[in-house]
């Protein structure tokens, strides 16, 4: 019983995780029909700046909180840039675009490398969040809850964001029918940079809400890009939902899957998305194949 | 782009080399006085397995550079490949090395699957290949000519291990959890048959996928045991304690050379301290040899130096002493191997070193406790204390040779499950 709670609740976590990651991946993928291969190494840089800004690893130790937001705002502006001044040089040409965003992430991981080596590195845990809930044989890090919460708190921003404001109906429009939003009047392009912008500081910051738990290591952006292209391709494309439920499917997945079948856990994990693209190409919410 | 880059590397130590030849004029051999010897080092510097990878490189600069870029009196040429980790790429660049580089020696690469992938290859072109991976059969049931380890096999700091936890610290039930590949199943294997030889009972293996980040289903199916053996390498041993200590997990930890590592001492928390490992090297030991090469890899690296620097090193010192015995001369590649299996050195950094008649290191093996330390050296504040020393370690553990080859080699089922 114990076992079965504390994987429902890991799989929670490790979902609210994933949906951080993800929501920005199938945004960019929605609006700008390419699937962002830098997202990992946004994801990884993020979770390097934090534990940077955390770690004392500078003259200053800033508080968890405060390396989180620079960390998510230096990442956004590094998104920005990489929109602005690489993919815009090709617009249009979609492979290329995809092909430059992979050719990036193998920039971001030797730079990591040289910067800040091989060695992992740590991520202290905000000290008003370690240590753990007992609920009889049930033992919980109160971290690990804390980011149910982080989670579910941007999960109804970014949908008031989308749903409720003039720019996220611009973006759902773009991601609808990105000619029809032209001819309307709506700069497509440059909500782009924006989205981009968006997408990366949100990479970013789940990277650094994860490194206490993840730890910060060279590959940490192979061992999740494929994870949040797996939520992407089963929740659908553009859609925030989709890549909430996506995101909580894949969680209990790998999980239980890791847990119960470890010998098929790449197996199991891969295929909803397998079955998804055969009865379903568009993804679970999604409005247009990609 | 990396490689680039240790050129230029080996280009400042080559220029420091002359410079330093010139002044002091070794007594070198008259034979070596033309070409270069040639020495090639697979290792990985991108992906998960990076850490050590970078270590081994740094462990064969450092060795370069205090020599003078000189083994055996013939300058070298040093040429560094990064196979990221994965058997297709080691293969590759271990083509590179032999056929366009025509190495003499390759040093490398890390992992046992890395291994596996060039076993044939480097038997075919008789180029002597001095590692630190694991990947057992290549000194026991297909033993490899071309092949020498001077570390150690994935199983040996296991043996030691298991026997240790039954024996000195008395635990009678254990769970395994490792990386659910080639050097994976050997380490435990090991664990599990010196552990069970001496009256312990594994009952539950775990295996886990590479690159796995989030270890939690895994420990959650941890329990009813006295001691948990993991044996991750790389930096998963950061996360892996880390995600252990959070869940509450108080089941004592062993494990082996890559687990608790001296290299890591720096990342880690409290939450290692107690943790047991058994290496055949250690930051401790406390002799002339070990004291050089930590000073010299402080001095060029500012690095603290664990098992994977200190294994290359240690492969550098028995090339140079092979090279010295053949004459100085790789020409004859059966009297090169042989003089290499022949080695005897008596103050490498991790000890005394000799080799079996199937090319495996028989050495020491060191077991330590990782404890809070506050003035430890080299800025640490978690040391590994070692509180036994295992003399002359082969192989085969304290079974015969025959009877331990008899056994199939350590695998995912093997040695099985037993009820208990």
């Amino acid at each position: 019983m114990t076992f079965w709670l504390l994987l429902t609740v890991n799989s929670i976590t490790f979902g609210g995780l994933l949906f951080l990651l993800a929501a920005g991946f199938s945004l960019i993928f929605g609006l700008m029909r390419i699937p962002n291969l830098t997202h990992g190494s946004l994801f990884m840089l993020g979770a390097y700046f934090g534990a940077t800004f955390a770690g004392g690893m500078l003259a200053i130790t800033f508080n968890f909180w405060i390396a989180v937001l620079m960390a998510t705002i230096l990442v956004a502006i590094f998104g920005t840039v990489i929109e602005r001044f690489l993919l815009r040089q090709l617009p249009g040409q979609q492979m290329a675009q995809v092909l430059v965003t992979l050719g990036i992430s193998f920039i971001v991981a030797d730079f990591c490398l040289m910067v800040w080596g091989g060695d992992p590195v740590r991520v202290d845990t905000p000290e008003s969040l370690t240590g753990f809930i007992r609920y009889g044989p049930l033992v919980f890090p109160h971290y690990r809850l804390a980011v149910i919460v982080i989670a579910a708190v941007a999960t109804v921003a970014l949908w008031l964001l989308l749903d409720r404001t003039r720019l996220g109906a611009m973006i759902r429009a773009g991601v609808d029918d990105p000619d029809m939003a032209r001819v309307v009047g709506i700069r497509v392009s440059q909500l782009f940079t924006i989205v981009f912008a968006l997408g990366a500081g949100l990479a970013a910051f789940a990277g650094i809400i994860g490194a206490p738990i993840l730890s910060v290591y060279p590959g940490l952006d192979q061992d999740m890009l494929p994870l949040a292209l797996v939520v992407v391709i089963l929740g659908g494309s553009g859609s925030l939902l989709g890549s909430f439920v996506g995101s909580i499917i894949i969680g209990f997945i790998y999980n239980f899957g890791q847990a119960l079948l470890p010998e098929l856990s790449y197996f199991v994990l891969f295929l909803p998305m397998l079955v998804v693209l055969i009865v379903r190409p568009q993804g679970l919410f999604g409005r247009f194949v990609p | 782009m990396s490689r680039k880059i240790t050129r230029r590397k080996f280009m400042a130590t080559t220029a420091a080399g002359a410079a330093l030849a010139t002044t002091f004029k070794f007594p070198t051999p008259a034979i070596a006085q033309g070409a270069p010897f040639k020495l090639g080092l697979l290792t990985v510097k991108t992906g998960g397995l990076a850490q050590g990878g970078i270590q081994m490189e740094q462990g064969v600069l450092t060795w370069l550079k205090e020599h003078g870029n000189k083994m055996a009196g013939r300058n070298v040429e040093f040429f560094s490949a990064d196979t990221g980790g994965k058997p297709a790429g080691t293969k590759t660049k271990a083509q590179e090395l032999i056929e366009r580089d025509k190495v003499d020696v390759i040093l490398g690469p890390l992992a046992a699957f890395e291994l596996l992938a060039i076993d044939d290859y480097i038997e075919q072109h008789k180029t002597p290949t001095l590692s630190l991976a694991g990947a057992d059969d290549l000194t026991q049931r297909r033993p490899n000519p071309y092949f020498l380890r001077p570390s150690a096999c994935s199983s040996q700091a296991m043996h030691v291990m298991g026997h240790y936890a039954a024996k000195e610290m008395g635990k009678k039930k254990a769970i395994t959890i490792d990386w659910d590949f080639a050097f994976g199943y050997e380490q435990e294997g090991g664990f599990q048959a010196a552990f069970e030889k001496d009256g312990g009972c594994v009952v539950k293996k775990l295996w886990t996928p590479l690159g796995t980040p989030d270890y939690t289903p895994y420990i959650a199916q941890i329990a009813d045991c006295d001691v948990v053996c993991q044996g991750f390498p790389g930096g998963v041993p950061l996360r892996f304690l880390k995600q252990y200590a959070n869940f509450g997990l108080k089941y004592p930890l062993v494990t082996g050379e890559t687990g608790g590592d001296d290299a890591l001492l720096h990342s880690f928390g409290d939450e290692a301290v107690g943790q047991i490992s058994c290496c055949p090297y250690t930051l401790d030991l406390d002799t002339d040899g070990n004291k050089r090469f930590i000073a010299a890899i402080q001095k060029q690296f500012n690095v603290v130096p664990g098992f994977y620097a200190a294994g290359l090193y240690v492969n550098c010192d028995v090339v140079e002493a092979g090279l010295k015995a053949a004459g100085g001369t790789t020409d004859n590649k059966e009297k090169f191997m042989a003089a290499l299996k022949a080695v005897d050195l008596k103050d490498t950094p991790r000890g005394p070193i000799k080799f079996d008649h199937l090319g495996n290191v028989v050495g020491d093996f060191y077991v330590r406790v990782c404890e809070k330390r506050p003035n430890a050296p080299y800025g640490l504040k978690l040391w590994n204390k070692t509180v036994k020393t295992y003399k002359d370690v082969s192989q085969f553990w304290t079974w015969p040779e025959k009877e331990f080859l008899a056994h199939p080699v350590y695998s995912r089922d093997y040695p099985p499950l037993k009820k208990c």
